[in-house]
Order: C-alpha cells, then sequence, then structure tokens
C-alpha cells in the first residue's frame, strides 16, 4: 500500500508551443472573423463618401426621376432601379418554382438514384457557364427564339403598361429570362441540400399517418426546410440584383424610362459597368449614389427574408 | 383458405428481401384481434420489417420486395388494387424516435386527422386523442406550443395520440420505449393497456420484461446465418400466449433467449 500522496498518475505537460499555436489559433479566427466586417464597413463607407455630393444635389429626387443625362450633368436613376427591381423580382418568380421543383425532383425518389444525379449535376453544371457566354447566347439565340412569343404578348396584352412596346431586340424581358437561368442553380442546389437535409422520421411519422406524397412534400418537408430554401432564393436574389455581364449585353442599356418589359431598359449594375470608364466629377458621384442604393436594396431584401424565415420555419 | 373470425392479420408464405439478401424467409403468423402481440428476437432477426411490411413501409424503402401475402381481415394488403395511403390509415404506427411535426401539439394531432377526412368536432378529438394516449394533463395549457418543447417520454406520447386520431384499427409499434427512461416507459405500458381494449396492438420490443407486461401473444424470432454469406435471415422460431412462450417454451432457442443465454 502507497500512503504517499501521489497523484495516481501523472498528467502529461503540454508543450509551450503547442499552448502559442492554440492560442493564436483564436487570435486568427477573431481577425479573420473581424476583417470581413471591417472590409463590409469599410466599402460601404466608400460609397457612401463619394455619393454624398450627388446626395446633397438631388436628395430623394434621385430615386423618383429618370432622367439620367451625362452632357447636361443632370442625373436620376428611376429607369436603373425599376430595371433592378424588375428583373430581379420576375426572374425569382420564374426560377424559384422550376428550381424548387427541381430540388423536389431529386430528393424524391421518383426515378432512379442514377438519372436523379444525373439532372442534379447537370443543373450544377449550368452555373459553370461564364456569364459573358450566356449573355452572348441570349442575343444571338435567345432573344431571336423568344421574339415571336414578346410579340405576342404586345399584339394581345399590350393594354397592360408592362407590354405596351413593340420587342426591338434586346429589352428587360430577355434580361430576365437570362437572369432565371443564371440562379437557378444556386436556387436548385441550395433547396436539394436543405430537402436532404430533412430528418427521415419526419418523413415517415407523415407517411405512417397516412398522408400521401403530396402531403408529405407540401405540408411537412418543405415547411421543415423552407429556412433553408429561402437562404438559397436570397443568394439568388442577391446574385440577379448584382449581376452584370449577361444584362449589360441583352437589356439595351437605354436610360428612357419605359414601363414596358419588351422595351429596353438598363439595371444599376449594367449602369455602372457601362459608365464608370468614361465619368468623371459629378456623374461619379451619382454613380456611387446609384450603387449605394443597390447596397441598400439587397440590405432591405436581406432583412425581409431573415423576418420571412422567423415567421415561416418549423421548430424542431 | 380458411379466415379466421379472430385473426386481424395473417402472414402467408412471407418472404422480404432487401435488394438481393433475405431479411425474412417464410413466414406463417396470424396475429389476433383486440390484442396486444409482442414480437421478440436478436438484433437483425427482422422484427422491425416484419411489422412495417403489416402498414407498407417499406415500400419507402428502395430495393425491399415481399412475396407471399400479407392478409388484413383476409384482404391481400399487397394486391394491385390496394393503396398503401389507405392501409397507412388504417394500420397506424409509431416509431422508435418519438417524431412529433413541428408544429403545434394541437397541429400534430389535427394533421392526421384532417389528411383521413375527419369533419367532426376537432377541439374533441385532440382532448380524447390525448388522454387516451395519458398525455392530456402535460399538454392542455400548451396546445399552442411545438410538439417538440415536450419530454422524450412525452414526446412518444403525442406521437400515440396523432396515431389514434387518425382512428384507425391496428396499432403498430416499433420498440415505442427504446429510447425513453423507465418512468416514461412505464407509463407508454399504462397506456397501451387502455388502448388494447378497442385496438390489436402489435410491438417490438427488445425488453422482454416488457413484453411479458404489455402483451397477450408472442411471437420469437431468430435469424440464422445464411449458407456461405455474410446476412443472416429471420425465421419464426415460436408463437404461442406469453405466459407460454415465458414459462413452458417448447423450442430450446426459445428457452436460451428468454433466459438470456444468447442474443
Amino acid at each position: 500500500m502507497n500512503t504517499e500522496s501521489k497523484p495516481i498518475f501523472k498528467l502529461r505537460k503540454r508543450s509551450d508551443t503547442e499552448k502559442l499555436i492554440d492560442k493564436s489559433f483564436k487570435g486568427l479566427a477573431l481577425i479573420m472573423a473581424n476583417s470581413v466586417a471591417l472590409i463590409l464597413f469599410a466599402i460601404f463607407l466608400v460609397i457612401f463618401s463619394g455619393s454624398t455630393e450627388s446626395m446633397a444635389r438631388y436628395g430623394l429626387q434621385f430615386i423618383t426621376t429618370s432622367d439620367w443625362n451625362p452632357v447636361l450633368d443632370n442625373y436620376g436613376a428611376f429607369t436603373a432601379i425599376y430595371g433592378t427591381i424588375t428583373t430581379s423580382i420576375l426572374s425569382l418568380l420564374i426560377a424559384v418554382p422550376l428550381g424548387v421543383g427541381s430540388a423536389i425532383f431529386i430528393t424524391e425518389d421518383f426515378v432512379p438514384i442514377k438519372i436523379r444525379n444525373l439532372v442534379s449535376n447537370l443543373i450544377e453544371l449550368l452555373a459553370a457557364i461564364p456569364s459573358v457566354v450566356l449573355g452572348l447566347w441570349a442575343i444571338f439565340i435567345m432573344e431571336p427564339f423568344l421574339r415571336p412569343f414578346f410579340l405576342f404578348l404586345n399584339k394581345f396584352l399590350g393594354w397592360l403598361p408592362i407590354f405596351g412596346s413593340e420587342p426591338i431586340g434586346p429589352g428587360i424581358a430577355p434580361a430576365i429570362i437570362i437572369l432565371a437561368i443564371m440562379i437557378l442553380p444556386i436556387i436548385t442546389s441550395i433547396s436539394r441540400d436543405s430537402l436532404n437535409q430533412v430528418p427521415q422520421n419526419l418523413r415517415l411519422a407523415a407517411y405512417g399517418v397516412g398522408a400521401t406524397r403530396w402531403t408529405t412534400i407540401f405540408i411537412v418537408i418543405l415547411p421543415a426546410a423552407i429556412s433553408g430554401i429561402i437562404g438559397g432564393i436570397l443568394l439568388a436574389l442577391g446574385r440577379a440584383m448584382g449581376e452584370t455581364m449577361a444584362v449589360t449585353m441583352i437589356i439595351g442599356n437605354s436610360n428612357n424610362f419605359s414601363w414596358s418589359l419588351l422595351a429596353p431598359g438598363n439595371t444599376i449594375s449594367a449602369l455602372l459597368a457601362n459608365q464608370f470608364g468614361e465619368a468623371d466629377g459629378s456623374q461619379v458621384s451619382s454613380l456611387m449614389y446609384a450603387g449605394f442604393i443597390l447596397m441598400i436594396l439587397t440590405l432591405l431584401v436581406n432583412i425581409f427574408a431573415q423576418w420571412l424565415v422567423k415567421k415561416i420555419r418549423l421548430k424542431y | 383458405m380458411s379466415y379466421n373470425m379472430n385473426t386481424c392479420i395473417s402472414f402467408e408464405n412471407v418472404s422480404i428481401k432487401y435488394g438481393g439478401f433475405d431479411a425474412v424467409r417464410n413466414l406463417y403468423l396470424d396475429i389476433p384481434k383486440g390484442k396486444v402481440t409482442a414480437l421478440i428476437g436478436p438484433s437483425g432477426c427482422g422484427k422491425s420489417t416484419v411489422l412495417r411490411s403489416i402498414n407498407r413501409m417499406n415500400d419507402l424503402i428502395v430495393g425491399c420486395t415481399i412475396t407471399g401475402r400479407v392478409l388484413y381481415e383476409g384482404i391481400d394488403l399487397y394486391s394491385p388494387e390496394i393503396d398503401p395511403v389507405e392501409v397507412r390509415r388504417m394500420i397506424g404506427m409509431v416509431f422508435q424516435q418519438p417524431n412529433p411535426f413541428p408544429k403545434s401539439i394541437y397541429e400534430n394531432i389535427a394533421f392526421g386527422a384532417r389528411i383521413n377526412g375527419y369533419t367532426g368536432n376537432m377541439d374533441q378529438l385532440v382532448e380524447e386523442s390525448l388522454k387516451k394516449a395519458a398525455v392530456w394533463e402535460e399538454c392542455k395549457d400548451k396546445l399552442n406550443e411545438s410538439g417538440c418543447s415536450l419530454s422524450g417520454g412525452q414526446q412518444q406520447r403525442l406521437c400515440i395520440a396523432r396515431t389514434i386520431a387518425t382512428q384507425p384499427d391496428v396499432i403498430l409499434m416499433d420498440e415505442p420505449c427504446s429510447a425513453l427512461d423507465p418512468i416514461s416507459t412505464l407509463k407508454i405500458e399504462e397506456t397501451m393497456h387502455e388502448l388494447k381494449k378497442e385496438y390489436t396492438i402489435i410491438i417490438v420490443t427488445h425488453n422482454m420484461q416488457q413484453a411479458v407486461r404489455v402483451s397477450d401473444m408472442t411471437a420469437f424470432y431468430n435469424a440464422e446465418a445464411k449458407g456461405g454469406g455474410t446476412g443472416k435471415v429471420g425465421y419464426l422460431v415460436e408463437f404461442n400466449d406469453t405466459e407460454k412462450i415465458f414459462n413452458s417454451p417448447k423450442q430450446q432457442a426459445t428457452k436460451d433467449y428468454i433466459s438470456g443465454r444468447f442474443g
């Protein structure tokens, strides 16, 4: 018997280097996390300070007037704001049912897993096409192909202001379609992942009380996955609002305002891309102001979506 | 085929396969109406598979095939004109893990009833179902809170209430207490004693004391290694009154299992 008060087992000592690495990793993570916030803040600050001149000059009138005239040095961004909002919202309206629908198809066992994986991979490949290539395709293939449909809309629904002008080629409507194609992979893959994460237990529970497949999908599975799906839709909306290249190529870059979706228009990002190169003086400030509005728009959409997710999410 | 009025579920030469390998082979079993029947046996002997075949839950597993006939009151549940959704409405199921919907307690009960076309007084049905499942006292003041806010045992009784609310004829229970503490287990067993007055109950359990406590009839399954393969095939060893199975089993394998000598 050992009666001495000796420790029963010896604790291994960690070396100082090991402790130092632990500590510095913590610091490193902290720096990384903060630098993201810092960069965001810096961008915000720079854009805000760049746009103060224009803000002081036009105030809120900048948002409501549509006259963008660098020659007379008079700027109003309504055309671009209208274009940004209509293209992004309407492209979402097209892409969300398509994307969520394909995600449901991929996650349910309607067809063998091999075919589902193929579909899933094809949709992700869509994201790999450079936007400039998509823009080119939109100009030469898609828009001429869709022209008869746009003509039809104008002929029969022309009394609606949004179809009130004859399609002449580039315009808001083809931009909406190309945006829908571009954001489809984001919506599909994120929706697919969130649907896959719904616990199998929930699905069994629904089937167990005698639910059909449709009831199970719409009343149980989709609500359980909705926060992820909305997250994906938001990312897609962000992309749609900010997408520049393909939109610039197909939207027509016209600053003459028209309610019609068939007429050429502009978006904030297309406006910036087109004019920054040659801009100077108060035009730069006005472009900064437009960029600032774009940031605010995205921020508002984010806040709204987070509120929405909180409202409708099912709590586990 | 002779159809016995007292038989609820009848297996006639049923074999179930997952992909290539056999899970259950040549099962003949008549489960009586209005009683609690326990399925016991070592892990991997196909008890749960057999249970799930009764309400066609195996349909949801890719590659699962069944041969032979499963009769419910003389009707072949696997004949082409049978809709599995209707089968599951008549034959409810309580799962191993409590799985309430992430909705309110009220909605958990109402959901199943509503999709089954229940048009009566929903408040009343919710109250009755929760009372039958012996969870009303704990839930009555928080019907609008999430079903997931309850404790594990309460969740499981909520799931039982949810099953009752669809007004089934048979209730299947797949190890309903294996994720619960002894007190919750006892409460659920008490609930089962109440329920067997109205429903036929079939329960899979690993707990032999539980089988003794709750069941009238017990079926003992065993699994044997298939020649050459790694998989085991389940088969029925003995089916009799629970009392006889546990006091005077006819088969040596049953005797070994209930005395804890293997499995």
